[in-house]
């Protein structure tokens, strides 16, 4: 037993870290678009960071608990509701058998993530329990979850903590603010672009266009030009690749990439920024900060410290698991 | 005395804070793939703390790593002996050639007369010229398994279609311009399609989920459709 999905909502997958190990013979990572907030989810219910989780997309889906769970809700806010109560997010939630969760308005970020105490009992394809829609393996059938499609939990639910009332400091986790700023390090074809392109690639804003989805981002801002047109042989993208097509747009890669392309990579995110983009959505803006790769790297071993000291301390709080 | 080898030519940049590129030229070439294979097997073989992972191309390999166990600078150090001693070697590797049965034109390749009549000669010129070299696989991308081979005849050569096809079947054989290459899984497309193959490149059940690598050598072999249906029926079976 498990949940039991009532209505889907926009895109609802089964996501992890992703499918590593397989791109050099095409195959994508996959994975959580916000792997921080799939990773913490799965902390605060006293899992290891490599369970499967849910991941929701803006308009959530209905969900049906079939029997009493653990779980944490993470990630962008989409008004999560118990029974029609509003919960809390960054915490561990007991519920119980029976219970409905909904999602409502999107009051902050896109994109919400489900762990549930144990993860979910799927089988592993490659490694993985992510989802790759278009080939169709993975996660749950291959497939987004649809009405009716049950999910069974690896575990039952553990005994109630003597302290359960807790939740996740904020420093943790950072919200999105309205006016996004990316920090990005230089990408491999960053010199062949014109110098009125770079300026204007640190000075003016770019909107998120409509093409937005678990691939990439179309992003929409001034034209950015070569400074001589310049075949360039595919090779080797990655989460954050920003490569600019021929008529000029900037293309900001995501987890559902394809592994090789053959547009000239003009930037490439920081990984400890991968969070925040992956909650922007259509229509929010955002701006470009240039950083060292010295800089990105101390940024994220950080991040990483600061997920390890998490850790470290779950384990007081989840004795029966460590 | 050993010959220096020549591996001041190569290039090393980041590709963000977790991936560092090796670059081994700026044309595509055997030799230069040869040297893209040499070294795939060594990561394949040796690896280091902090791998993930690689990704082989035309004249790069891209290495995915974690920065908070290996840092850059020590990596890119790693890198270059480990360069230096593959380039010494100069080793052969065996070259692995796999024969891809294609049913050609009819249903299974629609667009074998429009690759025809555009180079003004038969269907029949058209399989024979395709089926007479071996190609070599440069890199696998773009989808599941799809190879980048290298190799194809010019007399064969025709533009992409003018709208993509919705929906083209796993195992199409297509061109598209200079290129040949086959369809791992059903996808959109706007190759001419001049036939199909019954061989599955993509199985993600397979111990090796894709068929082809990186090196490899590919031979297309004509077959019927009564072939076709049998090798399909046989693989189904399985």
């Amino acid at each position: 037993m498990g949940i039991k999905i009532l209505k889907p909502g926009l895109l609802t997958s089964i996501q992890d870290a992703g499918r590593y190990g397989y791109r050099k013979d095409g195959i994508i990572l996959s994975g959580a678009m916000d792997a921080r907030a799939w990773k913490l989810g799965n902390l605060l219910v006293g899992n290891t960071e490599m369970e499967a989780g849910i991941e929701c997309t803006l308009s959530g889906p209905v969900i049906l608990f079939e029997e009493d769970q653990l779980i944490a809700i993470t990630g962008g806010d989409l008004s999560p509701e118990l029974d029609g109560i509003p919960v809390q997010m960054w915490r561990p939630l007991y519920v119980n058998k029976g219970a409905v969760l909904t999602f409502g308005q999107a009051l902050s970020g896109c994109r919400s993530y489900l762990c549930v105490y144990g993860g979910f009992d799927l089988p592993q394809v490659l490694g993985s329990y992510s989802t790759y829609l278009r080939a169709g393996f993975g996660g749950w059938e291959g497939r987004a979850l649809k009405t009716g499609d049950q999910i069974p939990f690896k575990s039952a639910a553990p005994a109630v903590p003597a302290h359960n009332n807790w939740s996740l400091s904020t420093q943790m986790y950072q919200q999105k603010s309205a006016d996004d700023v990316i920090r990005v390090i230089k990408g491999p074809e960053f010199e062949r672009f014109s110098e009125k392109s770079i300026a204007a690639l640190f000075t003016e804003k770019f909107k998120i266009s409509k093409e937005a989805d678990r691939m990439g981002y179309r992003l929409e801002g001034p034209g950015l030009k070569l400074r001589k047109k310049e075949e360039m042989l595919s090779a080797a993208v990655s989460f954050g690749t920003i490569q600019v097509t021929a008529e000029g747009n900037p293309i900001v890669l995501m987890a559902d990439h394809q592994t090789t392309g053959g547009y000239p990579r003009i930037l490439q995110v920081a990984s400890v920024d991968f969070a925040k983009l992956a909650q922007l959505q259509s229509g929010d803006l955002l701006s470009f900060e240039l950083i060292t790769l010295a800089e990105a790297t101390t940024l994220l071993i950080a991040a990483e410290q600061k997920l390890k000291q998490l850790k470290q301390t779950l384990t007081f709080k989840y004795p029966f698991h460590a | 005395m050993k010959k220096k080898p020549n591996t001041d030519s190569f290039q090393y940049y980041p590709l963000g804070d977790s991936a560092i590129v090796i670059q081994l030229g700026d044309q595509i070439s055997p030799v230069i793939n040869k040297k893209v294979r040499a070294i795939a097997a060594w990561l394949d073989e040796y690896s280091f703390e902090g791998f993930i992972e690689y990704v082989p191309a035309f004249t790069t390999v891209t290495v995915y790593y974690e920065p908070w166990i290996i840092s850059y600078a020590k990596l890119l150090e790693l890198l270059r002996e480990m360069l230096n001693e593959l380039m010494e070697q100069e080793e052969i590797h065996a070259e692995n050639t796999i024969e891809i049965p294609v049913c050609y034109g009819g249903a299974y390749g629609p667009d074998l007369g429009f690759v025809a009549s555009h180079n003004k000669m038969s269907p029949a010129e058209v399989i024979a010229i395709h089926t007479s070299v071996d190609y070599l696989v440069y890199m696998i991308g773009f989808a599941p398994g799809f190879p980048y081979l290298g190799g194809m005849n010019e007399l064969i050569s025709a533009p992409r279609k003018d709208s993509p096809r919705a929906k083209i079947p796993a195992g199409s054989v297509g061109i598209a311009g200079q290129q040949t290459g086959i369809y791992p899984i059903e996808t959109p497309g706007g190759w001419q399609i001049i036939g199909q193959s019954p061989v599955q490149l993509f199985e993600v059940s397979r111990e090796v989920p894709a068929l082809l690598k990186s090196g490899d050598q590919v031979r297309f072999v004509a077959i019927s459709e009564t072939e076709f249906k049998k090798m399909r029926r046989t693989k189904d079976g399985n």
